[in-house]
């Protein structure tokens, strides 16, 4: 049932970006999505693609690994694409009873597409060439410096670094547990869609008793080794920007210059 | 062998859980103990299931407190708030299940768990760190994801991951319960080493005699009392009553006491393969 599930999907290469420091790495993919959606002629696109197939090149990781998200959102963009071309008003070019498509609705659809997957593939990149466990360190970063969240920033990234921890021991539970009932004749694979559902409850109550338990028993073992919250702590992983991590920076500000400056560029249009 | 140091020191100790509204009268967990740890030794405290003998680690780790009596690590009372932090740090404990003590998703961030709890700065706690695993003997394993590695080697982490805390003092709590002979052996070694070669204060408690033949001391918990203490070979050669409570006395010790019952003249504190070789190769 999960032999094909990781932890997110980081895919390991010792790159140049896989070297950067997460705070950067999140950094770029904040600044990508905000500049997908101020570019808006073929220039900018043209532009967000080079960047997006060089980073591509520069990660080694593989193309069939970098769209791998758009499955999950193909349905979505599906939806946008038609919702587009049917809705937006404008020069017909087809029309059936009460649908229409209009030149200005084709063009608004291809580029809604195309950003969405800029954007999926985009911010792939920064889960695929990040460890689980560095992205933490990165997100608690930034979360100590958003009002109201920083009071949280420590317990924050610590609940989501022990999530990642458990994960794979709750998966190993999770098969033994099914393993168990499989053996006391519970049967998972047949019934219809509730039948299954009720199946599943043999496995969930076990799962979170046994996890309730180990909570208590971590968080024992937690303050027996002093731990009492963020407060006066310190890491022995010190997050430092190196040479290349300033470099970054630099190119992030240019790419962002250059997108902006795409507007300003003349527009082509695909209808005359 | 060590200087008469107390580490820990407990005065007659009473332990019950606080009545609740389910339970008015809670039965007495732990009574009436008294026991000295010294500076360097080994101890070994032994009981069946339901001896109070895990109770009595949270006891001393300040994890509860007494109900009556008193505990004290390195002079400071347990019952005072504003020593917890220096008690655990001087008593670390190392719990049963090696998964659910394991904080980190990479052994050596594990081990730096304590030290960045207890505010030591960086550059320390990786030295700390290294050494510490070098001493556990998983330098080899430092970057590697705990749920890779043997129930053993969890253990191994997790001890490591107390010693980063530079305790005076650590409390085992059944470590080997849950690991195969092979990890038992491994912990059981560390544990050794950390006596012989660091003078490491160690209180080991189990249920498996075998492990504390060479402990300095035992003491024997039965239904929240001490039934025995002394040195090993003095607590071995109750066979009978230690059988009678339940505990699995050494091969080598409950053969020799056979052996003697059916009419041999053997000595009553055999424990290893040698011992009773020799003493059995004597006889006439």
């Amino acid at each position: 049932m999960f032999e094909n599930m990781t932890i997110g999907q980081y895919y390991p290469t010792s790159s140049f970006i896989h070297n950067l420091d997460p705070r950067i790495k999140i950094l770029f993919t904040f600044v990508y999505i905000i500049l997908l959606f101020v570019i808006d002629n073929i220039w900018g696109y043209l532009a967000a693609f080079i960047v997006l197939v060089t980073l591509l090149i520069v990660s080694k990781i593989p193309f069939r690994y970098a769209i791998k998200g758009l499955k999950a959102i193909i349905f979505i963009i599906l939806i946008t694409v038609a919702l587009n071309m049917f809705m937006t008003p404008g020069d017909v070019v087809w029309h059936w009873s009460f649908m229409q498509i209009t030149k200005q609705g084709i063009q608004i659809a291809v580029m809604m597409a195309v950003r969405l997957v800029f954007l999926v593939i985009g911010t792939s990149l920064l889960t695929l060439t990040t460890s689980p466990i560095d992205l933490t360190d990165g997100l608690e970063f930034y979360l100590r410096h958003i009002p109201f969240v920083k009071k949280y920033a420590h317990e924050l990234s610590m609940m989501m670094s022990i999530a990642l921890r458990f994960i794979p021991t709750l998966m190993d539970e999770t098969h033994k547990i099914i393993k168990a009932q499989k053996a006391r004749g519970a049967q998972f694979d047949t019934g219809n869609l509730i039948d299954r559902a009720k199946a599943m409850v043999m496995i969930l109550v076990p799962l979170f008793v046994s996890a309730f338990r180990r909570a208590d028993e971590l968080a024992t073992a937690m303050e027996a080794r002093c731990y009492r919250g963020g407060v006066g702590r310190t890491k022995m992983k010190q997050m430092v920007l190196k040479r290349n991590d300033h470099i970054a920076i630099a190119l992030i500000v240019v790419m962002s210059v250059v997108l902006i400056g795409t507007r300003f560029l003349p527009p082509i249009s695909f209808f005359k | 062998m060590s200087n008469k140091e107390p580490i820990i020191e407990v005065n007659n100790l009473k332990f019950k859980y606080p009545a609740s509204e389910i339970d008015e009268e809670t039965p007495t967990i732990l009574d009436d103990i008294s026991f000295k740890v010294n500076k360097g030794e080994f101890v070994g405290i032994i009981g069946h299931n339901g001896s109070g003998k895990s109770t009595l680690a949270k006891l001393l780790n300040a994890i509860n407190i007494p109900t009556e009596g008193e505990i004290k690590v390195k002079g400071m009372d347990t019952k005072d708030d504003n020593n917890l932090w220096d008690i655990r740090q001087t008593a670390g404990m190392v719990f049963q299940n090696p998964d659910n003590q394991l904080v980190a998703t990479i052994v050596e961030d594990d081990v730096a768990f304590g030290p960045e709890n207890l505010g030591v700065p960086p550059e320390e706690i990786r030295e700390r760190v290294d050494a510490c695993l070098e001493t556990v003997g998983m330098s080899d394993f430092k970057r590697s994801e705990p749920n890779n590695l043997s129930g053993g080697q969890k253990q191994r982490v997790a001890i490591a991951g107390i010693l980063a805390m530079e305790p005076e003092c650590i409390i085992l709590d059944e470590p080997t319960a849950m690991l195969d002979p092979n990890g038992r052996k491994e912990v059981i070694n560390t544990i050794k080493k950390l006596n012989k070669e660091k003078d490491m204060t160690i209180l080991h408690i189990t249920h498996y005699m075998d492990e504390l033949i060479d402990a300095d001391r035992i003491i024997v918990l039965d239904k929240g009392k001490i039934l025995l203490e002394g040195k090993p070979k003095e607590i071995f050669s109750h066979v009978d009553e230690l059988k009678e409570i339940g505990l699995d006395v050494p091969v080598m010790t409950s053969l020799a006491h056979e052996l003697k019952e059916s009419g041999y003249d053997l000595p009553d504190d055999l424990l290893s393969i040698e011992e009773t070789a020799d003493a059995i190769c004597q006889l006439k």
